[in-house]
């Protein structure tokens, strides 16, 4: 036991999970206090002593699941062992091999009514479907849990020499088994419709959805045991480590990832936006204010016990957003947007511009959007930014740019600029950027790219680079996270702690355009 | 911390005897909830109860409050609470009359250095909640509600109660607990609380109900609803819930509902009743407007 936590809190570590030593201490505490072969107490308890935050639960799960996994015919507390053995020596009693885990969360009473005495297996997939459909409907772990073994075993095609295979085989079965069909039935299940006629209504089929990934969940658990039989923990751990969804790169993120970090930035853009909000708050003083310190004066008989400070200006920086959207980097640029424009209060205007060869304002766009998440789909539809193929040319939307707005940027204006600067070895055109860097008041390019390829092959980052105040590494969420908040700190200064340029960064005026309108707002 | 435990009693020994106890209390408990609830008595930690607005996170308190037979204090955190607030605070009244009475350097008074002592004696102090729980000769439940609402310093002053219980005022030493409330603190997690914090405290998730669980909770908490309808109610409310909303119907506002249900006569609801009623569930005109349209797409002619 004290070995499977070990390897748990270590793996916990490496996927960047912090884990205090004390944590540990308290969750050695915490097993000698509960039931350590009930594997739904042991979960439980150490979940609730080594995370403390609710965007890391997830990961505990899977992780939890991959060392302290099942073992087949043990007599472990949750483990039921019907109708996964081989053959069909399946002899004990499913009422009584049944014992739960404990849970007492109204998972009782489902012994009796399983299917055809011989075991799950032999029934076909349409009687799977029906029993999955009641196992999710009535919440009945135990029985999920035994249905998802035999749908492994039928569809799943695990491989325990190939553990990377594991999306797949849990793609396959989902699909083998048909869960979308499940999901309609669950829903026409809990909503047979107005007049009985089994067409569901839409809130039931979204709370259906909602069921259905717990088939997911238990599948993608079953596989994990299968591979940790054949493997051991460490070795799947390893191979099938999946990062938090702030760690995870945007770059060749897969559809799930993406679906995890934008779960993960709902929050984090509400916690950053509190945070901005507070910090501007608590520099509530400015200088001294002589009138109104001397006008409460008066009712102190002439001495000024109250000094009164002026309010300071919320140095609030204009921020122009100028997003590649061309396949390769479009999840960096829409993740980007989002938190950006879920942040508005925290600037006094945003504009947004996008580009792939050609460049137009979508400012209007996003603000159409109902939800911050349509950004992308509006973005495709109206099929913004390109003008002959669909290939980054920095040059041509940089200059088409500097030509058409470079006018309207004030000392006050904090440009951005989103891309990897992949220029598909066109004509990067820096000096548009340095047009623009004129005009504005400072200059940020976010390159979702690690650092180590920057300025191979067709990159030009480089050359850009000399005309900005800063280009930063923005490869995931939390980096993202670090510079938004600097940003809104900072104001139209350049932002603290962020790395200068790599390479030939010209003078630093902009410091001087900061100080300036801080005083004269 | 290296004193043996004292026994958890009875009603919070197994996460089984927790579950069956806050049934008992009214409230439905799933396996985490219990379990961690047992192993806060188990291990006398404070518990950090997080999780969306309106899923009974106070209300678990309560709950174990009733269910131990302890009594509930009760301390509301807001931006700007402090030590006199929280902790304790000198009756600076009562002493200026005790000096008073006292005629302390008058002829034939007393000397200063007595009524010193005995100004800064307990009888003195005016106790605030935390302090009120440290002092308690009965059980009590200590209940530290939105702490996120704390200002980042003043959330340092509840380190050492949730450590040690116990607490230091200068003119009397460390005052410690005669025996270990149960603490629940609780949070919406508008800010990210500070790590000293989270890691004296276990940390407990309470999300939205799976449906079947709110179905369970709809029957608790509203006499006289029908089965099917508790169910109906508990799957509009989760299709809700996954839409992209402001803010998601939580689970009181789920018992509005069903309660405006029972009292309006309606004994099945479907699509069109939902479109009715979406102001009672939700409270943003833009998420009204939203869900709105998803509805209306699917309510079919009769």
């Amino acid at each position: 036991m004290l070995t499977a936590l070990e390897g748990l809190v270590a793996e916990l570590r490496e996927v960047g999970v912090p884990v205090p030593v004390s944590a540990v201490v308290d969750a050695a505490r915490a097993l000698t206090r509960i039931d350590v072969l009930d594997r739904g107490a042991v979960r439980v308890a150490l979940r609730a002593v080594l995370i403390k935050d609710a965007g890391h639960l997830t990961v505990f799960d899977t992780v939890f699941d991959t060392f302290f996994a099942l073992q087949e015919g043990t007599a472990d507390g949750e483990d039921d062992d019907r109708g996964t053995t081989e053959g069909d020596g399946d002899a004990t009693d499913p009422a009584t091999s049944d014992d739960g885990d404990g849970d007492g969360d109204g998972g009782s009473g489902h012994s009796g009514r399983r299917g055809a005495p011989g075991g799950l297996q032999h029934l076909d997939d349409e009687a799977l479907r029906d029993l999955l459909v009641r196992s999710l409907r009535e919440e009945d772990a135990a029985l999920l849990r035994a249905l998802a073994r035999v749908v492994v075993d039928r569809h799943g095609a695990v491989n325990p020499a190939r553990p990377q295979d594991a999306t797949y085989n849990l793609y396959r079965a989902l699909r083998m088994i048909d869960s979308n069909g499940i999901a309609t039935r669950l829903a026409a299940a809990a909503d047979p419709g107005p007049d009985g006629d089994g067409v569901p209504s839409e809130v039931a089929l979204l709370a259906a959805q909602a069921q259905v990934q717990r088939l997911g969940l238990a599948l993608d658990t079953e596989i994990r045991r299968r591979l940790v039989a054949g493997r051991g923990a460490e070795d799947v751990a390893r191979k099938l480590r999946t990062p938090l969804p702030e760690n995870m790169a945007f770059l060749g993120a897969s559809s799930l990832q993406v679906a995890a970090m934008r779960t993960a930035l709902g929050p984090l853009a509400r916690s950053l936006a509190a945070r901005m909000a507070e910090r501007r708050r608590r520099r509530r003083r400015g200088a001294l204010d002589v009138r109104r310190t001397v006008r409460t004066a008066m009712s102190t008989g002439g001495v000024p016990v109250t000094p009164v400070f002026r309010r300071p200006h919320p140095a609030k920086p204009q921020l122009v957003v100028l997003a590649d959207i061309s396949g390769s980097v479009s999840t960096f640029a829409t993740f980007t947007l989002q938190l950006i424009h879920a942040l508005r209060s925290e600037f006094t205007s945003i504009r947004s511009f996008a580009f792939v060869d050609d460049i137009e304002e979508v400012t209007d766009l996003i603000g159409r959007a109902e939800d911050p998440t349509d950004i992308a789909r509006l973005l495709n539809k109206a099929g913004a930014g390109v003008w002959l193929n669909g290939r980054s040319d920095y040059g041509n939307a940089l200059s088409g740019f500097a030509e058409r707005f470079a006018s309207q940027l004030t000392r006050r204006t904090t440009v951005l600029v989103l891309g990897d600067a992949r220029n598909n070895d066109l004509d990067p055109r820096t000096e548009a950027l340095a047009t623009v860097r004129r005009a504005a008041g400072a200059v940020h390019w976010l390159n979702p790219e690690p650092r180590e390829s920057w300025n191979t092959g067709d990159s030009v980052i480089g050359r850009y680079a000399a005309h900005c105040d800063t280009v930063v590494e923005c490869r995931t969420v939390r980096d993202l996270r670090a510079f938004t908040e600097r940003l809104g700190a900072a104001g139209a200064s350049l932002a603290p702690g962020v790395q200068p340029a790599a390479e030939g960064v010209g003078e630093r005026r902009h410091d001087h355009a900061a100080e300036h309108h801080h005083h004269h707002h | 911390m290296s004193e043996p435990f004292a026994e958890p009693p009875a009603v919070l020994a197994t996460p089984d005897a927790v579950a069956e106890g806050l049934r008992a209390a009214g409230y439905l408990p799933d396996e985490t909830i219990a379990g961690t609830v047992h192993l806060a008595a188990a291990l006398e930690k404070p518990v950090l109860v997080e999780g969306p607005a309106g899923t009974g996170k106070t209300e678990l308190a309560k709950s174990v409050a009733r269910l131990t037979g302890a009594r509930l204090i009760r301390l509301q955190c807001y931006e700007g609470l402090d030590e006199a607030k929280a902790l304790y605070e000198w009756d600076y009244r009562k002493q200026l009359l005790r000096i008073q009475a006292g005629g302390v350097g008058g002829p034939g008074g007393e000397q200063w250095a007595d009524v010193e002592d005995d100004i800064f004696s307990e009888h003195y102090l005016l106790r605030r909640p935390l302090l009120e729980a440290i002092r308690a000769e009965d059980d009590v439940v200590l209940l530290i509600d939105e702490v996120d609402r704390l200002d980042v310093e003043t959330e340092a002053l509840l380190l050492e109660i949730l450590s040690d219980y116990q607490v230091s005022i200068p003119e009397l030493g460390t005052v410690t607990a005669r025996r270990r409330p149960l603490v629940f603190l609780t949070s919406n997690n508008s800010r990210e609380l500070s790590e000293a914090l989270k890691r004296r405290c276990l940390f407990l998730h309470v999300g939205y109900p799976s449906p079947e669980r709110e179905r369970e909770i709809v029957l608790a908490r509203v006499p006289g609803i029908s089965d099917r309808l508790a169910g109906q109610v508990a799957t509009g409310v989760a299709g809700l819930r996954q839409m992209d909303l402001k803010k998601r119907p939580s689970v009181s506002e789920t018992i509005d509902w069903a309660r405006t249900l029972v009292l309006l006569g309606v004994e099945t609801v479907d699509g069109e009743a939902l479109l009715r009623h979406l102001h009672v569930l939700l409270k943003h005109q833009s998420d009204i407007e939203l869900a709105g349209t998803r509805l209306a797409r699917d309510t079919r002619p009769r």
